[in-house]
This record gives C-alpha cells, sequence and structure tokens, in this order.
C-alpha cells in the first residue's frame, strides 16, 4: 500500500512529465493562455492516463511481455511480441480516447461540453504514450501500482498546465523584450518551473 | 516522383526547393510551429543520440510522408488520424528495430523516446497538412526539409549543452586542461532538463531578434 502511494506521490512531484521528461508539450504550450482551457484539458489528461496506463498494463503483461502468452499454451512460452507494443499502445490509446469520449458524452453532457474539442487531441498527446512505454519500461510489479502511476502522472501534467496558465495570464502585463514575447518566455518560464521542481529531488521515497 | 510531375516541372523547381529551404528557417517546425517540442528536448544532452534522433525523425517523417500521399485519396476522412497513426506506428518500429540491431548504446539512451516518435506532433502535423493534399515527391521534400529544420535545432541545443554542460563534443574532452586549472567548471546545470527548455527560449529569441516577421503581438 505505501509502495502504491510512493509512486504516485512520486509521478507527480519527482518523475513529472513536463518537466523532467518534456511530455505533452505540443499541447501543453498550445492551450495554456488561459486557466479556463487548461483546466479542462489537464482534467482529461488525468482521466485518459488513469484509464489508458492499467489497460496497456495488462495488454503488456498477458500479450506482449517475453512469455506472457504461457497462460494459452506452454508452447507459447518463449514468444517475445515487445516489439508490437507501440503501434498496439497506440492503438488502444486511440480507440479508449474515442471509448472515453462517447461514454463522457452520453453520461455527462456539462463534463463533455467543458473538455470539448480536447479529448480527440489527447490521443496524439505525447504524454499519454508516454505514460504507457515508460510503465513498460519501469516494469511495475502490480496492476494498482501502473495504475497510480497513471493517475499520477496525470496530477504531475494537470498541475504543470495550469501553474503555467495562470503565470501567462499575468505576463501579459509585463514588458517583455519583442523577440521573446509569447513562445519564447513561455520557454524561458517553463525552464524556471522546471529547476524549481527538481528541489523534489531531494525526496526519498 | 510519378512521371506526370517531372513531365510539368524540374524534380528540384524553385517550389521545391522552397519546400526544404523553408521550415528550416521561416517556417521551423519547433521555433515557429511549436511541434514536436516533446521529444525535441529530451534528447539533448548529449550530441550523439540528437544526431541519431534527428536522422530517426528524418527517415520516418519523409516515408510516411509519402505513404500517405499515395494512399491520400484512399484514405476514408473520417478515420483519417487512425490510418496516419497505423502508418507512423509502422515506420517506427522499423527504426526502432534497426537502431536496436545496429546501435543498442544510443537507442538504450534514447530509451522511450524513439517510441514517442510516434505521437511527434510534427509528424502528424506535417501529414494531416501537407502530404494528405499534395502529390508524392513534393511530400517527400517536404518530409525531408521539416526534418532538417527539427534536427538543426536539436544540433544546436545539443552542441551548447554538451559543450557549457560536460566540456564535450561527442564524448571527446575540447576544453583543455589548462581551463580547468585555472578554474574553470563545467556548468553541471546545463545537463539538468530544465536548461533543454531554456537554451530552445534563448535560440527563438536570437532567431525572431533576426527575422523580425516572426515577433508575436502580445
Amino acid at each position: 500500500m505505501q509502495e502504491i502511494f510512493n509512486i504516485f506521490i512520486k509521478s507527480i512531484f519527482i518523475d513529472n512529465m513536463v518537466f523532467a521528461y518534456f511530455l505533452g508539450m505540443c499541447s501543453y504550450l498550445a492551450v495554456s493562455k488561459t486557466v479556463k482551457t487548461s483546466v479542462g484539458l489537464g482534467l482529461a489528461v488525468v482521466f485518459v492516463l488513469g484509464i489508458t496506463v492499467p489497460v496497456d498494463y495488462i495488454l503488456n503483461e498477458y500479450v506482449l511481455k517475453e512469455g506472457a502468452l504461457s497462460w494459452l499454451d506452454a508452447s507459447f512460452a518463449d514468444v517475445d511480441l515487445s516489439f508490437l507494443s507501440f503501434i498496439l499502445f497506440i492503438a488502444i490509446i486511440a480507440s479508449m480516447v474515442q471509448l472515453v469520449e462517447m461514454i463522457v458524452e452520453k453520461f455527462t453532457p456539462a463534463l463533455y461540453a467543458s473538455l470539448g474539442i480536447f479529448l480527440p487531441l489527447i490521443a496524439v498527446n505525447c504524454a499519454i504514450l508516454g505514460g504507457s512505454l515508460f510503465m513498460q519500461e519501469r516494469d511495475y510489479q502490480s496492476l494498482a501500482q501502473a495504475t497510480s502511476f497513471g493517475l499520477g502522472s496525470g496530477v504531475g501534467w494537470f498541475l504543470a498546465i495550469v501553474g503555467i496558465a495562470a503565470i501567462r495570464e499575468k505576463i501579459r502585463y509585463s514588458n517583455v523584450p519583442p523577440a521573446l514575447r509569447g513562445l519564447g518566455i513561455t520557454f524561458i518560464i517553463t525552464g524556471l518551473m522546471g529547476i524549481a521542481f527538481m528541489s523534489f529531488l531531494g525526496i526519498k521515497l | 516522383m510519378s512521371e506526370d510531375i517531372k513531365e510539368k516541372e524540374p524534380l528540384f523547381s524553385a517550389k521545391n526547393i522552397k519546400l526544404i529551404k523553408n521550415p528550416i528557417n521561416l517556417s521551423n517546425p519547433i521555433t515557429v510551429q511549436v511541434l514536436g517540442i516533446c521529444s525535441a528536448l529530451a534528447v539533448t544532452a548529449k550530441l550523439m543520440p540528437a544526431i541519431v534522433m534527428s536522422i530517426s525523425v528524418i527517415v520516418v517523417m519523409a516515408a510516411s510522408n509519402v505513404a500517405i500521399s499515395f494512399l491520400r485519396n484512399g484514405i476514408p476522412p473520417r478515420i483519417r488520424i487512425i490510418v496516419q497513426l497505423v502508418v507512423i506506428a509502422t515506420m517506427v518500429i522499423l527504426v526502432d528495430q534497426i537502431l536496436k540491431a545496429f546501435l543498442y548504446d544510443v537507442s538504450k539512451q534514447l530509451s522511450v523516446f524513439v517510441g514517442l516518435i510516434i505521437t511527434n506532433c510534427i509528424i502528424m502535423g506535417r501529414l494531416e497538412a501537407f502530404a494528405m493534399s499534395n502529390k508524392p515527391w513534393p511530400s517527400f521534400l517536404d518530409g525531408i526539409g521539416n526534418g532538417l529544420g527539427y534536427g538543426l535545432i536539436l544540433v544546436i541545443i545539443a552542441f551548447l549543452r554538451e559543450l557549457l554542460g560536460s566540456g564535450t563534443i561527442f564524448d571527446f574532452h575540447v576544453i583543455p586542461q589548462s581551463f580547468y586549472d585555472f578554474g574553470y567548471q563545467n556548468n553541471g546545470l546545463m545537463i539538468l532538463p530544465p536548461m533543454a527548455l531554456i537554451t530552445v527560449g534563448v535560440i527563438i529569441w536570437v532567431q525572431r531578434y533576426y527575422t523580425r516577421d516572426l515577433i508575436e503581438k502580445n
């Protein structure tokens, strides 16, 4: 239980998707102009990561890993399908996003309206595929660990985008050198936020 | 590279040359179109992985641009994203397997980032914006051009970070020992992830200072 909580905290602060691995930067930069939209996108990412990472974990554990197919028949014990993981993960993600979109539209139209076009965009957000690939690389031991990693990464991404959106809203009133306006200053602020987040590295979990 | 294009215009007409030249500065995928940042930053602590990554992206981009361009009239618009993802994923698997076979160490350093070429927004973006509505040869050039523009930025960042951060280029020490004797020290901060972002910020600053058209209105 403690291990699961540790993974959660670690993936939020120490291995933050944006600041430590630069994942999901494209939508992070494009959608962080106002706090309101970035909260919407952030929630959608938490949601989708929380679903796709466990699903991909099951897929990896029972289909892709070396010897994973042995539950089917003993003769499959040395089959290694891990080279297929990119294509299967991305297929799972694309279909999950579609599924989530339909479910949300059906049952909670209000949430659907607020997430708007962000849901379909998430299929090509590198943070989502990155979550699944890191899960595979780090070899988590149980479904619960993988789930807490997925949720934690999502929350970390959410924090990052809401933070930068808040700063960008304020920085509109300051006098930035013309050539740095917009994109340039956003990069530099993200870098500074990253340095701030590095102070969490000292936490031993 | 179909026959009818050759008849209409030379293979390297002014228009086609532009397809390669524009993305290097005026419509650079990273600093102007803001695509493909994710993978760009993570692999630039050293020069070698950055170059391998750029070459992989150029190959994947050119190949999938051509493939989609050939298929463009047969893809139903509603499922085009999935089709594009499958094409890209196939190319990326090929590149990944080749890297694992011939450049195992670099492939270990790149870790998940080779896989993340799939969701690299440059590739999806160029497929959507260019290959879906253009013939294979221009699409091929567009892929190469954008790949080069991406690679250029990657190499600049990696060069600065490796030189200032570890005092090496391609793992060879270029900063002479006498500098260290005088008290010069490697800037360890440059190797850490956040400095990649700040380096990009500075590159954007320099580029926009010289190319005034690109300055954004606040």
